[in-house]
């Protein structure tokens, strides 16, 4: 309405130019303007983001912790980077880290591309079933962690029980989330039930992003449906699979509330991943200026990798 | 998702093959569909069907899940039972048949309802601030626009973990910690980065002619930017509008990090719904339930633009 209204209204005036217009499109200089609109955001970020960024590198040089507030500040220098980088338990807590990102990643990109080629067939019915796919990935991960406990229940859950309805294997003989070799993966299986639509909605664009002509050219040069798909499909959606990639890869290394709902950690420390570890450190042993400094590792990991996925964005938006 | 097709006559997939692949997707959405339709179920089974083995898929529906979610009971002598008067509602009724009465109300009702005003407060504000920043990184020359660009993604790419101990600190001092206001600003803060990219991506895509023409006509830049522009972009800003709700719905690491009583959120609340003797799994389904519906709901009507809401705007179809 509004729409229609206002454009009818400039058609209008744009017929009858009347004076005084030069005075009112002074108003404000657009580079004014810019600044106002651009600056409430830029703050916001600098004050809740940069400032505790900042703070938390400061800290990270220091003894200080959250929980005695009243012992004098004493200057570290590099130490806790130091202590970080040759401490086996944080390198334990990395390759659990390696473990769960590069597993669900794998999982993720294979299902998921799989399901966008089938999905890419246009059978009847196609749109409603992708947006059923897609629901899991729209959920609270803290809350799915949470449910899963239930499914995984040993001797109740659901998901025993299917694995012993087929395995012909006792529901109680296997803890998924108290055992020390399968709960890595029991949290690798959530994420990938959880974010395969994830991978397959980036992919299944891909796909769609592969214009028939070439498929054309192809059958009329009689190159088989198998060389098709290694020659033109798979070439033509690989940057949005890597685009896929790298954000699953950044969002589960740094992954946390479904891991903490589901194993917290544990049995011992082995689905401890980084950001477990440093929520123990931070609010558990209260070890605030150990933390910080893990923290700023993590961050300037992570910071990497955005880097690249920037790339990578620009590098798919330009298609 | 339903684009119309083209016939192709070479490149169009075969019958068979459509219907092979159709079968196939059909099965992996339904196997993926029984974790959440089972937790659905749970909500409504009492506890003891919800713990029986082997697993129950016929039962009979309770109420008591919703009850336990809603109330905290007391465990009472059947003496005392019998000298109360008639029960007060269905919930006083179900629990007098487990030897208890309804002691008060729970605390989901409380923690659902800061989840509503952070989750809508801190919507509000990302989306109000994202889309004056994204109208101006999209019509203005701006120095060093792709490094505040990519300075605003770079703030959601921080592990939360690594963000929440120096804002724990901070919000400790200025005396934010659990207040929905501080959780609002951070929400916000998160958000604001999401909404800059979504939005300048749809914004990037009106027409510039439209606010020329306006301004040819005597408008100033802000009016055309208030009566061209905003109604233009509804679609885009409603879109954009729901993936911050849904993310500051479902947002779990600050929340349970940063607040403990006042201004927590359901998340870190449906986990510690505790019964008798371990989880009250019907309450705990039941409090997923309800958390979840508005979820699917908005999932639906958002199904268009989901692509573009999870790529920052990068990719549009």
């Amino acid at each position: 309405m509004n729409e229609l209204s206002a454009s009818s209204r400039i058609t209008y005036r744009a017929v009858m130019v009347r004076p005084g217009v030069a005075r009112r499109i002074r108003g404000l200089s657009d580079r004014a303007l810019a600044w106002l609109f651009i600056t409430p955001t830029i703050v916001l970020l600098l004050a809740i983001n940069i400032f505790p960024l900042l703070w938390t590198i400061y800290l990270s040089f220091t003894n200080y912790r959250a929980n005695r507030a009243n012992v004098p500040m004493i200057w570290l220098g590099a130490d806790w980077y130091q202590s970080i980088l040759t401490d086996p338990d944080i390198w334990a807590a990395m390759q659990v880290t390696a473990h769960f990102v590069i597993w669900t990643v794998v999982i993720e990109t294979v299902l998921g591309f799989g399901l966008a080629y089938l999905i890419d067939k246009k059978f009847r019915g196609h749109g409603m079933w992708t947006t059923i796919i897609l629901l899991p990935m729209m959920l609270s991960p803290a809350v799915v962690g949470n449910f899963w406990t239930f499914l995984y229940q040993p001797q109740i859950g659901l998901f025993n029980y299917v694995v012993a309805f087929f395995t012909g294997r006792a529901a109680s003989s296997f803890q998924m989330l108290g055992d020390v070799t399968l709960s890595p993966w029991a949290i690798v299986i959530v994420d990938a039930w959880m974010w395969t639509p994830y991978v397959m909605l980036i992919c299944l664009a891909g796909l769609r992003s592969i214009p028939d002509y070439i498929y054309e050219a192809a059958e009329v040069d009689r190159a088989s449906k198998w060389r098709q798909f290694w020659s033109i499909t798979l070439p033509m959606a690989l940057p949005f699979i890597m685009l896929a990639v790298l954000f699953r890869g950044i969002e589960n290394f740094k992954m946390f509330d479904m891991v903490n709902l589901l194993t917290g950690g544990g049995p011992g420390s082995t689905t401890e991943v980084a950001s477990i570890t440093l929520k123990r450190a931070a609010f558990e042993s209260w070890r605030t200026g150990y933390s910080s400094a893990f923290a700023i590792i993590l961050f300037v990991t992570v910071f990497g990798l955005a880097n690249i996925y920037v790339k990578a964005l620009n590098k798919v938006k330009s298609r | 998702m339903t684009s119309a097709t083209t016939a192709h006559s070479v490149v169009e997939p075969s019958a068979t093959t459509r219907r092979f692949a159709g079968s196939l997707v059909v099965l992996y959405a339904i196997i993926t569909m029984i974790p959440l339709v089972w937790i659905m179920l749970t909500a409504f089974k009492s506890p003891d069907d919800a713990i029986s083995y082997p697993p129950k898929v016929m039962f009979k529906p309770s109420l008591e899940g919703f009850c336990n979610l809603f109330t905290t009971r007391s465990r009472q002598t059947p003496e005392f039972i019998r000298s109360l008067g008639p029960p007060q509602g269905l919930c006083d009724s179900i629990a007098r048949e487990r030897n208890m009465v309804v002691a008060g109300p729970s605390n989901y009702v409380p923690r659902f309802v800061n989840s509503l005003i952070i989750a809508f407060g801190s919507t509000v504000l990302a989306v109000a601030l994202g889309t004056l920043s994204a109208y101006g990184f999209s019509r203005f020359r701006v120095p060093l626009k792709d490094d505040l660009l990519f300075f605003i993604l770079s703030t959601r790419m921080m592990p939360p973990i690594a963000v929440a101990i120096p804002i724990y600190l901070m919000y400790r001092t200025i005396g934010l910690s659990d207040t929905r206001l501080g959780m609002i600003l951070l929400y916000t803060s998160v958000n604001v980065s999401l909404a800059v990219w979504l939005l300048k991506g749809f914004i990037d895509e009106i027409p510039r002619e439209y606010e020329e023409a306006a301004m040819i006509d005597g408008y100033t830049r802000f009016q055309a930017f208030v009566k061209v522009v905003l109604p233009q972009a509804t679609t885009g800003i409603a879109a954009t509008a729901i993936f911050c709700l849904i993310f500051a719905w479902n947002e779990y690491a600050f929340a349970v990090l940063l607040t403990s009583g006042n201004a927590q959120t359901a998340p870190p609340f449906i986990p510690i719904i505790i019964g008798e003797g371990g989880q009250d799994w019907p309450a705990v389904a039941a409090g997923t339930t309800l958390f979840l519906v508005p979820i699917v709901v908005f999932t639906v009507l958002l199904r268009k633009h989901l692509l573009r809401g999870i790529t920052f705007g990068a990719v549009r179809k």
